[in-house]
């Protein structure tokens, strides 16, 4: 089998955020970068666990800058096969990065392609289904479990209230989540091989401009704490009630 | 035309799916338009259809829907979306909703904004906000394209009356019985529980409540007051409570009105799932915890003293 997963780059989890050219641009000064936990943690692992028990291969994938090559290179010391940088620019849009994605998974002959569930710079949950619909798949999103037998996946997968178990018999695409692996640290090996393992740069076909960030904003802070003390409970039961009216 | 897709459980539709409907015919109205349901499985609330203001209501009932299958889904929704002319289609935002929208939007080479929480600004184009960056950030995207495609996050507008007269019409997809990709093997529902996704208020303990025997004060609470229940990632990965109840940048992100956190130290990762609740109140023993600064309202104390006490204010408050 053939397992493409995508790899996004995002500020890392405590970095502060803050916006410049009158909060219409990201400010990069002094923030570090990482992998999408997500993406490592789950989409990558489980790929290379169920390569590693049926054989196949893994392929890392981003869209971005040529930068981005070393998370790239990062993945692959964890244990990713190949990679391929599609080179864009940053601010490439959610249906550009899926549509070149798709096409890549498509002309190279890939029967699943894996992201996170999300970044956690943009929140979209958008691009596992942009996917799967430019190849025509089926997508299981916010997946938890997935085992893989034959031809056949059983895909768990966390609804309203419970969870579901789910059978999807060919290529698919599957958004993972918290439970489908645990975090896996390159070791030694992984690394000196990072450097050897081939990694292709290809251009991305763009078109039409579908959403435009027109501005950024940080979050304003909530006002001022309103602190009662155990004497003051049932003060505190009326502000909730008269004042915030939420109960 | 503005497409809202529905949800509905024991034949009603769910509170998100009427904000939707709420937020649809608003846009319906300002383009004079007509607000289109679509609704996937037998529906008997024609009274939520008249009163919110559908103008038509889709029914697609075959068996190939039994299954939620996204690609499906996407086919049939799109066949109606173009058939009625459509322009604007909006999702609630949460599983099934992120899975058709994104879908949608490729299918129809549109714009997306997955989880918008503003109401649309019209003036000269299509303005939507989104948090972003788990919350320390929002963005405002303009949608240029001319298929426009939002899911809409929970508590984004209030429910409002439209007295309509909703003409229902039950619309045969034709996709054949051999296109099904996805077949259901079991499905768990965890009983009587409220699901998290969709209360309006949510108390949530941490590693502060010391273990799984102390939850009992935090399951009172949430009785009393008609709340779910939730925890943080150190609670969760301690198996002191179910890895769904967990919320954060990890885990589930809501935005109940009100979010109690209780023993919760307020890391950045657990507000990424928090912070767009409307009112947070935390119970703390340290004064320096992080979260007070991202609260409404706070008590510095014990919870194991706290807690008791209000939950008997609060079943004083609400006559229970
Ligand atoms: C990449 C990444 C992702 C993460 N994702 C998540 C996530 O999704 N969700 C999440 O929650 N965390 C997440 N975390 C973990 C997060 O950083 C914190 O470690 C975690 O939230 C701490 O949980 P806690 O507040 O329950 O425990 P602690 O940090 O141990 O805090 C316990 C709090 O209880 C208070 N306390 C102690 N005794 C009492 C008492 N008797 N009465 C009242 N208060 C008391 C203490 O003052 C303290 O503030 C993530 C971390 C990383 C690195
Ligand atoms: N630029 C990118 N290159 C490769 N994969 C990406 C990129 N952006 C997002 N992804 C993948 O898509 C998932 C969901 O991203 P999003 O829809 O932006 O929230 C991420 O977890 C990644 O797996």
């Amino acid at each position: 089998m053939k397992y493409l997963v995508c790899i996004s780059k995002v500020p890392d989890t405590t970095a502060k955020i803050s916006f410049k050219n009158e909060d219409k641009e990201f400010n990069s000064d002094g923030v570090t970068f990482i992998m999408n936990p997500t993406d490592e943690w789950y989409a990558l692992v489980r790929a290379l666990e169920l390569k590693e028990a049926s054989g196949g291969q893994v392929t890392v994938i981003n869209v971005g800058p040529k930068d981005n090559e070393k998370f790239l290179r990062s993945a692959i010391a964890i244990g990713a096969d190949d990679a391929v940088l599609i080179e864009a620019n940053e601010e490439t849009e959610s249906y550009y990065i899926a549509k070149n994605i798709a096409k890549y998974a498509q002309e190279n002959g890939y029967n699943f392609v894996i992201t996170g569930k999300e970044t956690i710079s943009f929140n979209s949950f958008s691009l596992g289904g942009m996917i799967a619909e430019f190849m025509d798949l089926p997508f299981i999103n916010q997946a938890t479990q997935w085992m893989l037998n034959g031809e056949v996946s059983t895909i768990y997968k966390e609804i309203e209230g419970g969870e579901e178990v789910l059978e999807v018999t060919g290529n698919c695409v599957i958004s993972a989540q918290k439970g489908m692996a645990e975090q896996r640290l390159a070791n030694m090996k992984g690394i000196m091989m990072a450097k050897t393992k081939p990694l292709a740069i290809i251009p991305i076909a763009l078109g039409e401009e579908k959403v435009q960030v027109s501005q950024y904003q940080v979050t304003p802070p909530r006002g001022n704490c309103k602190m009662f003390t155990l004497d003051q409970i049932d003060e505190l039961v009326q502000a909730l009630q008269s004042e915030a009216k939420v109960i | 035309m503005v497409l809202v897709f529905l949800e509905s459980s024991n034949h009603k539709i769910k509170k998100n799916s009427l904000e939707v409907i709420t937020y649809g015919k608003k846009i319906a109205k300002a383009n004079n338009g007509k607000l289109i349901g679509i609704h996937f499985g037998a529906l008997d609330d024609s009274d939520s259809c008249n009163k919110y203001g559908l103008d038509k209501l889709f029914i697609l009932n075959e068996p190939v829907f039994e299954v939620f299958d996204s690609r499906l889904y996407t086919k049939a929704i799109k066949a109606v979306y173009l058939a009625e002319n459509c322009q604007f289609a909006f999702f609630g935002f949460n599983l099934n909703g992120k899975a058709l929208s994104a879908r949608l939007a490729a299918a129809l080479d549109g714009g997306l904004v997955n989880g918008a929480n503003s109401f649309a600004d019209l003036n000269g184009g299509f303005k939507v906000q989104k948090t972003i960056y788990s919350g320390k950030a929002i963005a405002t995207y303009q949608i240029v394209a001319q298929h426009k495609i939002l899911s809409i996050a929970s508590n984004t507008v209030s429910i409002e009356e439209n007295p309509s007269t909703c003409e229902v019409v039950n619309f045969n997809s034709g996709i054949a019985a051999s296109e099904v990709k996805v077949k259901k093997i079991k499905e768990e529902k965890v009983a009587g529980e409220i699901p998290l996704a969709e209360a309006d208020l949510v108390v949530s303990g941490g590693r502060g409540l010391k273990g799984p025997e102390n939850w009992g004060m935090i399951e009172d609470c949430a009785k009393i007051i008609g709340a779910a229940t939730a925890c943080s990632r150190a609670v969760a990965d301690a198996h002191w409570r179910p890895h769904h109840e967990h919320v954060g940048q990890t885990g589930g992100a809501i935005a109940p009105n009100l979010y109690i956190a209780v023993g919760i130290s307020g890391a950045i990762q657990h507000l990424a799932g928090v912070s767009n609740s409307k009112t947070i109140l935390v119970v703390n023993i340290d004064p320096e915890a992080p979260f007070f600064k991202a609260a409404d309202y706070g008590v510095v104390g014990d919870a194991f003293e706290v807690m008791p006490k209000l939950n008997e204010a609060l079943k004083k408050a609400k006559g229970v």
